[in-house]
């Protein structure tokens, strides 16, 4: 008789909610945060990385973004093995697009494919929703370069920033703040993504361990994925923490002559 | 014994279709339509085994404005010739298999004019010029022969019409007249009709 607990999981609550799907939105608020931005020629994911253990073997690739095709890299909030099972379903969607078309799949085409899946998980009984929210990141010829954030309960949504995880309605209303339209290049998204990031996390030193850069662009009509390298995330963070203090001692100075 | 022939030059592709819908030894029409457009640049023409002909190009026309709707964008000529190649190899290894030939002309911003020739054994080629049925043992060779790449739609259409009158002086059968419509950036169109000269 499990399976009449178990299908509650898809059930409205009296009030109208979906306390399933709020669990697992909610798990992604203690998850590492995730951050996008679109710039005008290009676009910057970047990804906390929780598991910072010095006895943890590297990963070959990269450990929080993943490359899901020629055309597009995502970045996972929630629990990974969740998002395991999804970004390999997301590569699968677009392996099955490429070998019907013979062309790269479409970025919107694809987050709203694996949405379908997702929304299925909220809806048929007996099963447990993905405990996972993505940002996406891709370049298609129909509306060039694209952002995107889908949420466990299938929901997704075009970005031209915005971030996913612990602590992101801080790091939101910073990228509110600052955020330039129209104006933003991939450099000046990488120094706001680091920026925000240094502010947002729970720790008081963004170090070169601690964080995952991505970007993607486009060089001779081929999409470029790039994980950024850690010492040049290290001069990043240098050139940040230098304008910080340079930002702090102009204060203190404004402040003496009081 | 139906012929299909296509052109493509600098921002154009035409395509003549002969007009005899024939059954047996009985010719029953004689100003049928084998071309379909598939959407605002992209034209499919087919010949083989009647139904299949029908059931096959509708299938796959109402597929690709079914991507339009859902996607709010065309598939571009490449995909869908694709689309549809993948459709009819999948049908060549079912046990009843689509007997068809086609000629696919379409207008891409990206890739220009283009032309994808296709037989019922699923070969997709992309091609300057292609002809399907016993026409083009007679009209290839004139093709070959007057065919350049910078050609343009007056010239292409009068190559054509020496294929077309060259059909009908060599071949048995009678196809005195074919259906034409040219491809290019604002879409497709109908030209006159191509009228074989009398021997």
């Amino acid at each position: 008789m499990s399976r009449r607990y178990d299908s509650r999981t898809t059930i409205f609550s009296p009030e109208g909610r979906l306390y399933q799907v709020e669990y697992a939105m909610e798990a992604i608020g203690h998850a590492g945060s995730c951050l996008g931005i679109l710039a005008s020629d290009g676009i910057v994911l970047a990804a906390e990385k929780r598991n910072t253990n010095k006895l943890l073997d590297e990963v070959s690739y990269s450990e929080k973004i993943y490359k899901l095709n020629e055309d597009m890299a995502c970045s996972v909030a929630g629990i990974t093995s969740d998002a395991n099972v999804l970004t390999n379903e997301l590569r699968l969607i677009a392996q099955r697009h490429l070998l019907q078309y013979q062309e790269p799949m479409p970025c919107e085409q694809i987050v709203s494919a694996l949405c379908d899946i997702k929304q299925a998980y909220t809806q048929f009984g007996g099963k447990r929703p993905f405990g996972v929210s993505l940002l996406y990141m891709g370049w298609d010829r129909h509306y060039g370069f694209q952002l995107y954030q889908s949420d466990p309960s299938g929901n997704y949504g075009g970005w031209k920033a915005t971030c996913i995880g612990n602590n992101s309605s801080a790091a939101l209303s910073m990228l509110k703040q600052e955020y330039k339209e129209g104006k933003t290049t991939v450099k000046d998204a990488l120094d706001l993504a680091i920026k925000v990031l240094s502010k947002t996390l729970d720790t008081t030193k963004l170090t070169s361990e601690k964080v995952e850069i991505a970007t993607l662009t486009r060089e001779k009509d081929v999409t470029k994925l790039r994980i950024l390298p850690a010492p040049e995330l290290e001069t990043i963070i240098k050139k940040y923490e230098a304008e910080e203090a340079k930002a702090e001692a102009e204060k203190k100075k404004q402040e003496k002559p009081m | 014994m139906e012929c299909i022939i296509g052109i493509q030059g600098k921002d154009f592709v035409v395509i003549a279709t002969d007009t005899t819908a024939a059954r047996s030894i009985v010719a029953m029409k004689a100003d049928h339509d084998k071309s379909l457009q598939l959407s605002n640049t992209l034209v499919l023409a087919a010949v083989g085994d009647a139904g299949d002909v029908v059931n096959f190009s509708e299938y796959i026309a109402k597929n690709i404005q079914l991507y339009k709707m859902r996607n709010g964008y065309e598939l571009s000529p490449h995909a869908a010739a694709n689309f549809t190649r993948r459709n009819l190899a999948e049908s060549l290894r079912s046990r009843t298999p689509y007997m068809v030939n086609m000629l696919m002309a379409g207008y891409d911003d990206q890739s220009g004019p283009v032309l994808y020739f296709m037989d019922y054994l699923a070969s997709l080629v992309k091609v300057p010029f292609a002809a399907h049925g016993y026409g083009s043992f007679f009209s290839l060779g004139i093709m070959d022969r007057y065919y350049k790449s910078d050609i343009s739609q007056d010239k292409a259409v009068e190559i054509m019409t020496k294929c077309i009158d060259e059909i009908q002086k060599r071949f048995i059968v009678n196809m005195p007249t074919f259906k034409v419509k040219v491809v290019n950036k604002s879409g497709v169109h109908s030209l006159p009709d191509i009228l074989a000269k009398k021997a």
